[in-house]
């Protein structure tokens, strides 16, 4: 495939597109800018498929306007052109050119196709195995061989091939990281549990946006996460601090009483709490509240103070806590670091 | 004979509710879709001003959920299906040389559920909200949303589809039985064969979809189980059956484009269509093909390699006829005389904007690529190059080409003209960035974007194209009031016409056709043109003309369905039983009250035809 | 002549239900819909496959169906099949009175099999298999009753036909009447065969 491309006559093509779509958008999340292994050859499907398409507009295109330039009707000339009833040879040619470039775009389109879904499931070799719930509106991210949840932000380690398992507690989402693979949908219902792998890249220390792309509820817009890629040993230190949190904060006992009284049954800290809500265990490290406001107290206080303004049609209620009790949870919330 | 003269005239609103008439209900069908037209003009242009900068809060989660929905519903089912309807009630039946289409009255049936179905979806807005699940209204987001939007949705739609499903049937009786003599399939205008196939794709998709609202209907309002996996159901049952309806829908909207545009190309290059066997050949190929390829919207759903790939193939193969298709425009052009008028300008426009849309649309069929694109604004540019580059330029072309037949006046060619340039720049300045902006990772039905993700240029151009849209289609407006308001009754042929629907004197008469024509060959008109006589030969000698009588019943079966949908929604069973007698009532009217219509005498013809009237 | 005139030995057409232009529109248009219908509950069969094995702990197909019951309900509408063939060569002879006749007694014999189907459905619901009680009650509810909501249709349509047209004999206007009729009574009991297999059956067999 590869040594297909480089001797190929769309080389030079190729780079001038390259050249054209490269640098558009977010290096953190345009499909354009491809990070890891799969979003990389889905890019290269994405060149190959656009120069055919290129090449094809250019030809209709130029024909095209010639006929438009040659043909117009002269003033005074009322004289009928001549009837044609078709051109055998010309029709056969425009129907066989096709057939061949969409041969040529078939074959990587059905390798690729194979690829992406063989071997995606969890297997037992040491590789990173994820299973993805979509919730209304936030992701829960469980690590089964680590045994650990977390929510809204996944901490991967680099140059790694992640099994993603993928399901949803309500309605479909459909879970997308576009600078590290392509989306696949959460469906409800264990009969329709989805599989993909992604490669997380060679980049450390930078943190890749992720999106929800079905349209899921009110605030589908806002259901965004984040894909953190560290080095393999911060991963491995990562998963140790995060397993022996103990749901102390460094900043605020009131806090966490208020925490515990209010919030746990829903939420989860340390070893303790629901998971009808997303883990906020290590919250202070995370890098958005509620998956898309900046990280500081003024927003965890807005968002507890009413959820609905953040996200409308989350189903996290407005509890009733007096002004100091949020200023105290979110204090609590904020120490929530992972050594 | 008398005793059948049971012939009322009626006049005012009272012709129009019950009239069988299939240029009267071409009428009221392009009145009704332009009217919705305008609604869902007016709601995309609301979603592009809040998404003119990022965290914008203007119209925001529900909302804008309803807007989206409301946008691509009334687009498809009330605005684009119903004026499609409205070009083949007001040219079929003239251009095969017939008087009438084979059911008037179950044509009036159609246009009236149409209508009333979407007067219940568009009460939503005034009644706890409109539908918020998207048009494609994927279960279970549709099945636990918990006001009655969707209610609104799945009922309003049911009702039109059914109107739709019999406008289809409708059609192809029509085209099938009552061409006139010498009309072969080999020689009909190229807008038939298109309304031909896409009649046959309504009567095999739009079944699948009514089965579809009945189980989403049952789910909602007597508690089913068929998308519910808590109690066994299976939530692809619903994207199946959608799609399977909804991507012959596709077809359905684009084939009668193809159809104007053949017309208008062949027409204003004054040539015959290049190649036009290859063209018949190719459009049933897509008709046929479109039924074949529905998973190609479903390759993110975990169907696996196999099932997307067979899709991806047969998907592909979509783009070989629809290449014949562009290439014989393009030949039937060369050596031609190229007339830009406004109806030439919108196809000629037409051409490269859908050679784009269809190139995306072979990108598309890409399975893995196709897991980037899925639910970008990829897609939405994508769709929007076809259905609106496509489908809205063809149909916009067909209103400036057949208005004069239709409303006995030409459009004003100078604000024509305009409509056009604003229209055609407006839609590349909307659409073209969208491409760009899926690519970079921005999902569809996002009612904002946060800042610093390199969305913001690309969204403002899009919103400013979106404005323009907007102007250009007032200036359409514009043009149709001018144009009422001046005097100046069109020519019978205003623009050197082939086809048979220009043969006839301006009004049309509401017979058609004193005589039946003899159609000696492809472009009938113009086959008579070059043998000097300018005119048809009839088929027939002058006689007595048998029409069908007008009916309020349409009417009353379309509201009684209307009045049971309604009912239906708030669980009122009582008022829903009484809506659903009516339409019984009203078919039972139907059956005993023999209807034999009424004759036009032989007298009378021959004075219209004395007096250039017919 | 005139399309409601009373038809006479002497000026009878070979297919009285095509011999006027309305009647073959109406004879192309009918088999076309019924084309349609057949899309109709293709979609509700497949709907059907997809869930029949979905009763949760409600009882199963195989211990439901009672096939002498359905055998029975199958035969009376096979058998109203044929009383309408019957009444469709009564047409084509212009025996007015037989024509009737026959079509009585296929209303009858449609009659009796919504009895039936009332009477099973009935039954099932106080085995616990009801619309809501899980994906498969719901989708054999929602196929069996389309198509006896079809039989129950099809019930009145005869039924204002017969009597409408009771004391005037056959005519241009209403022979495409009868004949669409008795179309419509057949796709309704071939769509009655394969609900027997592959609900019945095929439920029996597993």
């Amino acid at each position: 495939m590869r040594k297909w491309l480089h001797k190929g006559r769309f080389v030079s093509l190729f780079a001038m597109l390259a050249l054209l779509l490269m640098g558009c958008g977010d290096p953190t999340l345009s499909t354009l800018i491809p990070q890891g292994e799969v979003a990389d050859k889905q890019y290269q499907l994405m060149l190959i498929s656009i120069s055919i398409m290129i090449l094809v507009l250019v030809v209709v295109f130029v024909l095209y306007a010639f006929v438009l330039l040659k043909f117009r009707k002269k003033k005074g000339d009322n004289s009928t052109p001549k009837q044609v009833e078709g051109n055998h040879m010309l029709e056969l040619l425009w129907t066989v050119i096709p057939i061949l470039l969409l041969i040529i775009l078939a074959v990587p389109t059905v390798m690729r196709t194979f690829e992406f879904s063989a071997d995606a499931k969890p297997s037992s070799k040491g590789e990173l195995s994820l299973k993805v719930t979509g919730h209304q509106y936030w992701w829960e991210f469980e690590y089964p061989k680590e045994e650990l949840i977390t929510s809204q932000e996944l901490v991967l380690p680099v140059n790694t091939k992640v099994h993603v398992e993928l399901s949803s507690a309500d309605v479909i989402h459909s879970f997308w990281i576009p600078s590290l693979a392509g989306k696949t949908d959460t469906n409800p219902g264990d009969k329709s549990k989805n599989y993909m792998w992604f490669d997380t890249g060679s980049k450390t220390d930078v943190v890749y946006k992720g999106k929800c792309a079905e349209l899921c509820g009110a605030s589908h817009a806002l259901m965004d996460f984040k894909v953190r890629v560290v080095s393999k040993e911060d991963y491995k230190n990562w998963v140790a601090s995060f397993k022996a949190a103990d749901g102390k904060s460094s900043a605020n006992a009131n806090g966490q009483q208020v925490f515990e009284k209010n919030c746990l049954s829903c939420h989860a800290v340390g070893q303790n709490g629901g998971n009808t809500g997303p883990s906020l265990n290590g919250f202070g490290d995370k890098d958005r509240v509620a998956g898309i406001l900046a990280h500081n107290k003024g927003n965890v206080k807005k968002w507890i103070k009413n959820p609905q303004a953040v996200k409308p049609g989350n189903n996290m209620p407005k509890l009733n806590l007096s002004d100091e009790e949020i200023d105290a949870v979110a204090d609590y919330l904020l120490g929530l670091k992972l050594k | 004979m008398a005793t059948h003269e049971s012939h009322k005239k009626r006049s005012g609103l009272m012709d129009w509710l019950t009239t069988v008439d299939h240029k009267k209900i071409g009428i009221l069908y392009l009145l009704a879709g332009g009217f919705f037209f305008l609604i869902g003009g007016l709601e995309a242009i609301l979603m592009r001003i809040q998404l003119i900068k990022p965290e914008n809060d203007l119209f925001t989660g529900e909302l804008f959920n309803q807007l989206l929905t409301m946008h691509g519903t009334t687009m498809i089912f009330l605005a684009a299906m119903p004026m499609i309807f409205a070009y083949m009630n007001a040219v079929i039946p003239l251009q095969i040389g017939a008087r009438d289409v084979a059911f008037p009255y179950v044509n009036a049936v159609g246009f009236w559920l149409f209508f009333f179905g979407g007067v219940l979806l568009n009460l939503s807005w005034f009644l706890g909200g409109a539908p918020e699940a998207g048009w494609t209204a994927y279960a279970p987001l549709s099945t636990s949303a918990q006001d009655t939007g969707v209610d609104f949705y799945v009922l309003g739609l049911q009702i039109a589809g059914a109107g739709t499903l019999a406008g289809g049937i409708n059609f192809l009786v029509t085209i099938i039985n009552m061409r006139a003599p010498g009309m072969t399939f080999m020689r009909m205008p190229l807008f038939t064969w298109a309304s031909f196939v896409t009649s046959g794709l309504i009567l095999f998709a739009f079944p699948a979809l009514t089965v579809g609202f009945f189980l989403l209907m049952f789910e909602r309002v007597f508690d089913a189980n068929f998308f519910n996996p808590e109690m066994g159901g299976n939530i692809l049952i619903w994207e199946h059956i959608f799609w399977i309806f909804g991507h012959p829908e596709v077809y359905i909207l684009i084939l009668p484009a193809f159809g104007i545009i053949s017309e208008v190309v062949s027409t204003f290059s004054n040539k015959r269509l290049f190649g036009y066997s290859a063209m018949v050949f190719a459009t049933v190929l897509i008709g046929f093909l479109g039924f074949m390829v529905w998973v190609h919207h479903m390759f993110t759903v975990g169907l696996g390699p196999v099932t997307n790939s067979i899709f991806a193939v047969a998907t592909m193969a979509i783009a070989i006829p629809t290449g014949v298709k562009i290439f014989n425009w393009i030949f039937t052009m060369w050596g031609g005389q190229i007339r830009f008028t406004t109806a030439m300008l919108f196809a000629v426009g037409f051409i490269p904007t859908f050679v784009m849309g269809g190139v995306t649309g072979v990108m598309l069929a890409v399975p893995a690529a196709d897991y980037q694109y899925h639910d970008s604004y990829f897609v939405v540019a994508h769709f929007h190059y076809v259905i609106v580059g496509g489908l809205i330029l063809g149909l916009f072309s067909g209103l400036y080409y057949w208005y004069p037949r239709i409303f006995n006046r030409v459009l004003n060619e100078t604000l024509g003209k305009i409509n056009f340039w604003l229209f055609f720049i407006g839609f590349h300045l909307t659409f073209f960035p969208q491409h760009w902006l899926g690519l970079m990772g921005m999902p569809r039905r996002v009612f904002t974007y946060m800042s610093g993700q390199h969305l913001d240029e690309a969204n403002f151009v899009s919103t400013i194209g979106a404005l323009f849209m907007g102007a250009g289609t007032i200036v359409l407006f514009i043009n149709i009031i001018v144009t009422a308001s001046s005097k100046k009754v069109a020519d019978k042929d205003p623009w050197d016409g082939r086809t048979l629907e220009w043969s006839m004197p301006v009004p049309t008469p509401e017979y058609n056709f004193a005589q039946t024509p003899l159609v000696r060959g492809l472009d009938a008109l113009f086959v008579e043109k070059m043998a000097g006589n300018g005119k048809m030969t009839p088929a027939e000698p002058v006689g007595e003309i048998h029409m069908p009588n007008g009916s309020i019943l349409p009417f009353v079966l379309s509201l009684g369905l209307f009045i049971a949908g309604f009912a239906l929604i708030y669980a009122n069973w009582i008022i829903a039983g009484v809506g659903l007698g009516i339409v019984l009532l009203t078919m039972f009217l139907r059956s005993i009250l023999d209807d034999h219509g009424y004759h036009i005498h032989k007298e009378e013809v021959e004075a219209d035809i004395k007096g250039g009237r017919a | 002549m005139n399309a409601g005139e009373r038809l006479t030995d002497a000026n009878f057409p070979a297919h009285p239900e095509k011999a006027t232009l309305e009647g073959k529109n109406k004879f192309l248009g009918f088999w076309l819909f019924l084309g349609g219908e057949t899309v109709l509950f293709a979609t509700l069969f497949g709907t059907y496959l997809g869930l029949r094995n979905m009763h949760l702990d409600g009882p199963t197909g195989e211990e439901l169906f009672k096939l002498p019951l359905v055998f029975l309900a199958t035969m009376l509408l096979l058998t109203s099949s044929l009383t309408s063939v019957y009444a469709v060569l009564s047409l084509k002879q212009n025996k007015v009175r037989s024509l009737q006749g026959w079509f009585l007694v296929t209303l009858l014999l449609g009659l009796g099999f919504l009895g039936l189907e009332i009477y099973e459905f009935n039954h099932y619901v106080h085995e616990g298999h009801t619309f809501t009680s899980s994906a498969f009650g719901s989708a054999f509810y929602t196929l069996v009753g389309f198509h006896g909501a079809h039989v129950a249709f099809g019930c009145l349509w005869i039924t204002t036909l017969i009597f409408r047209n009771w004391n005037r004999g056959i005519s241009l206007y209403n022979a495409p009447k009868y004949y669409l009729f008795a179309l419509y009574w057949h796709f309704v009991d071939v769509v009655w065969v394969f609900i027997f297999t592959v609900v019945y059956l095929m439920g029996k067999v597993g």
